[in-house]
């Protein structure tokens, strides 16, 4: 067969049965799970007497309330010592592999899954979190669900699901200095809108995207779902292959790494597959994108002007209108010099290895400046302890930031890491819904990592590009 | 064992409506972050858009939700991408619980219209200068019925019936009272074995026995 996408194919292999309701049963291959929307899932298995149909398939973390300064249990906020151990006894009573903080395993979901190996080309992953589609980086079919899907996955192992339409995104040439794969997806963000990918999955392709590595693809996979796509991936190649070799379950494995390649090369979209949509992006034409308003649709280049609501369509209109005012922004000015007094470096968009590497070359050096709070929140603790050995740690804290524990920490504040009263805050996040730092009133300008450093260093909005880069010996 | 929940069908909702305006109303202001560290469903529906609710000092702002001649209303008239952001259930579950029943807008985010699904609430869809004026109605009328009927496709208000749009999968599954989908699922159990069987990358060790 031919002329199928990876969508198709996986799609095909994981389905089950077509339900009376038109949705097609799949089968899940990988559950992840988290503290935040798992509790009340067990609770309804409980209530209908059900058990976990795939504990081995299912694998647990606990990121989202996990405090990142004194992880001491029980922890110092009885609602976050609740969830936790709601957590540990429902893995527990289940037999589910659970990554606690103990284990030095621990970390964001979506973080944690690549850097075990649970995350495999051609499996559909699925977890009550919508940053799932992060795995799709792998070329996985990952998406997130909602709790009464969790449940319904726990009890069977599959979850019921209508298919979608693909939309290939073609991103050629090159990225230039100072650009990141956060930057293409933000811009994609911006051109095609929230909403954009309502009822596709988007099919990330072309030399830009072949070019990253995995770190910068799982980056814009994160992102789909502010595109309103509920999954992305990118095609598995030998970069794919490369960081699988390394992760626990191929090194504990060596076989299966030669016994599952044929399937990995099978699933990949053929050549002349059928798409529902084809986009062009070129590469060459980006430089870093930063956020002006409270959607991760309203962003802008560094040295572009913020849009007139007037010149935006005619549905989009209020809604700038009301985030200019919210964020204090005029149109016609750039981003760069808004004041910022918070840098968030962390979330499961940008606190791998590479991201901490990068932002850490430019504070090299130089010092935070004064007023402003700034943090690096590691992805998890895997990254924590690298980026300690290679030295990372030493040069944030000698510039000025707070290192903290592996968390989501400020990207949602649920946990004490929160803005308060109006801040703004430069962050590596993904969301700048207002109140999603944890104050109402907080202003989140979304950026790749290398600005936020840049943001932290000068205070402001600043393009990393006018920052020389001081690169140790 | 099979569980033995009974599943309603849901043909058609009819309550008053209570209009929310605003594109990309996203779930972090539906129920935000801080109101979901609980690990039960209960109790959600005072958070209901808390933040637009209140101001710091927990004093009443104006929004729909506050206003007495709402509190009765069980459909929400909403405009386009409500619901985008997170795949928190929270978010409809705190709806359900304030007492949302159904909802009418131009677009929803997907996780959240499956979210809404799972709990037998129906979101329909109409073009905006539609849904634009039934929230003027709703607002002129705050305790006229709205009736939406799920299966027609229709929604009658006052003395006009508009066409709507629901979901083909979203229809059967209201309509013929299959929206929870555990059950129907778990009688599948030996074609998932199957299936299972047949990926390359499942452990053998992982698959479960037959019941
Ligand atoms: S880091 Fe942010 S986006 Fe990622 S899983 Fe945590 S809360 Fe969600």
């Amino acid at each position: 067969m031919s002329a199928e996408t990876l969508y198709d194919k996986v799609w095909d292999r994981h389905t089950v049965t077509t339900l009376p309701t038109g949705q097609d049963q799949l089968f899940v291959g990988l559950h992840l799970i988290h503290e935040v929307t798992s509790p009340q899932a067990f609770g309804m298995l409980r209530e209908r007497d059900l058990e976990v149909a795939y504990p081995e398939l299912t694998h647990a973390t606990v990121d989202h309330i996990v405090p990142t300064a004194d992880q001491s249990r029980p922890y110092e906020e009885d609602a976050a010592e609740e969830m936790m151990a709601e957590l540990e006894e429902n893995v527990r009573d289940a037999g589910i592999d659970f990554s606690d903080p103990t284990t030095g395993d621990q970390g964001i979901v979506h973080v944690i899954g690549p850097e075990q190996g649970l995350t495999q080309p051609g499996k559909t992953i699925v977890c009550g979190d919508s940053h799932t589609s992060t795995h799709g980086a792998f070329g996985a079919l990952a998406f997130g669900i909602g709790t009464s899907q969790i449940r319904d996955v726990l009890a069977t192992g599959t979850v019921a699901m209508e298919k979608q339409k693909v939309r290939k995104i073609q991103v050629d040439g090159e990225l230039g200095d100072g650009v990141e794969a956060k930057d293409i997806i933000l811009e994609i963000i911006r051109r095609l809108g929230t909403e954009g990918g309502v009822g596709y999955v988007y099919e990330y392709a072309g030399e830009a995207i072949e070019s990253l590595g995995m770190e910068g693809r799982m980056s814009i996979c994160n992102m789909s779902i502010e595109g309103g796509a509920r999954a992305g991936y990118v095609n598995p190649d030998e970069t794919t292959y490369e960081w699988l070799k390394e992760t626990d379950y191929f090194q504990e494995n060596p076989e299966r790494f030669e016994e599952l390649k044929p399937y990995w090369e099978s699933i990949r979209s053929d050549e002349d597959a059928d798409y529902d949509d084809v986009v062009h992006i070129d590469a060459d034409e980006l430089e870093p994108v930063v956020t002006w308003g409270t959607t991760p649709g309203q962003g802008v280049g560094i040295s572009d002007p913020i849009p007139e609501p007037e010149s935006l369509p005619a549905e989009k209109q209020d809604t700038a209108r009301r985030a200019q005012e919210h964020m204090r922004v005029e149109p016609g000015e750039t981003m760069a010099g808004y004041d910022i007094d918070v840098a968030f470096l962390g979330s499961c968009t940008n606190a791998r290895l590479p991201d901490l590497r990068r932002a850490a070359r430019i504070v090299e050096g130089r010092e935070v400046a004064d007023d402003v709070r700034a943090m690096v929140v590691p992805g998890s603790q895997r990254v924590q302890e690298a980026a300690a050995e290679e030295g990372l740690k030493d040069t944030f804290e000698e510039a000025g930031f707070e290192w903290r524990n592996a968390g989501c920490s400020m990207c949602l504040g649920m946990n004490e890491d929160q803005l308060e009263g109006d801040e703004a805050c430069a962050s590596s996040s993904n969301r700048n819904f207002v109140g999603r730092q944890g104050s109402k009133d907080g202003r989140t300008v979304l950026m790749n990592p290398r600005m936020v450093a840049a943001a932290a260093i000068t205070g402001e909005v600043s393009d990393v590009r006018d920052l020389k880069e001081v690169t140790s010996v | 064992m099979t569980d033995e929940v009974e599943i309603p069908a849901v043909d058609s909702v009819s309550g008053s409506g209570v209009p929310i305006r605003g594109n990309d109303i996203d779930t972090d202001q539906i129920i935000p972050a801080r109101f979901m560290k609980v690990v039960t469903f209960d109790g959600l529906g005072e958070f209901a858009f808390f933040d637009l609710r209140f101001d710091d000092d927990d004093a009443q702002k104006e929004h729909p939700f506050n206003e007495d001649r709402y509190q009765d209303s069980s459909v929400l008239v909403v405009n386009s991408n409500f619901g985008c952001g997170s795949s928190r259930e929270h978010a409809p579950q705190a709806l359900m619980r304030w007492g949302i029943d159904a909802i009418i807008g131009e677009s929803f985010a997907e996780i959240f219209a499956g979210n809404c699904l799972a709990l037998g609430i129906p979101t329909v869809t109409a073009d905006s200068e539609t849904i634009e004026a039934l929230q003027d109605w709703v607002d002129a009328n705050p305790d006229g019925e709205l009736e939406i009927d799920v299966e027609a496709e229709e929604v009658t208000y006052g003395d006009r019936t508009i066409d709507v749009t629901v979901d083909d999968a979203q229809r059967k599954a209201l309509v013929e009272g299959v929206w929870d989908t555990t059950a129907l699922m778990k009688s599948n159990a030996d074609a998932v074995r199957e299936t299972t069987r047949a990926l390359p990358y499942v452990d053998d060790a992982a698959i479960p026995e037959a019941e």
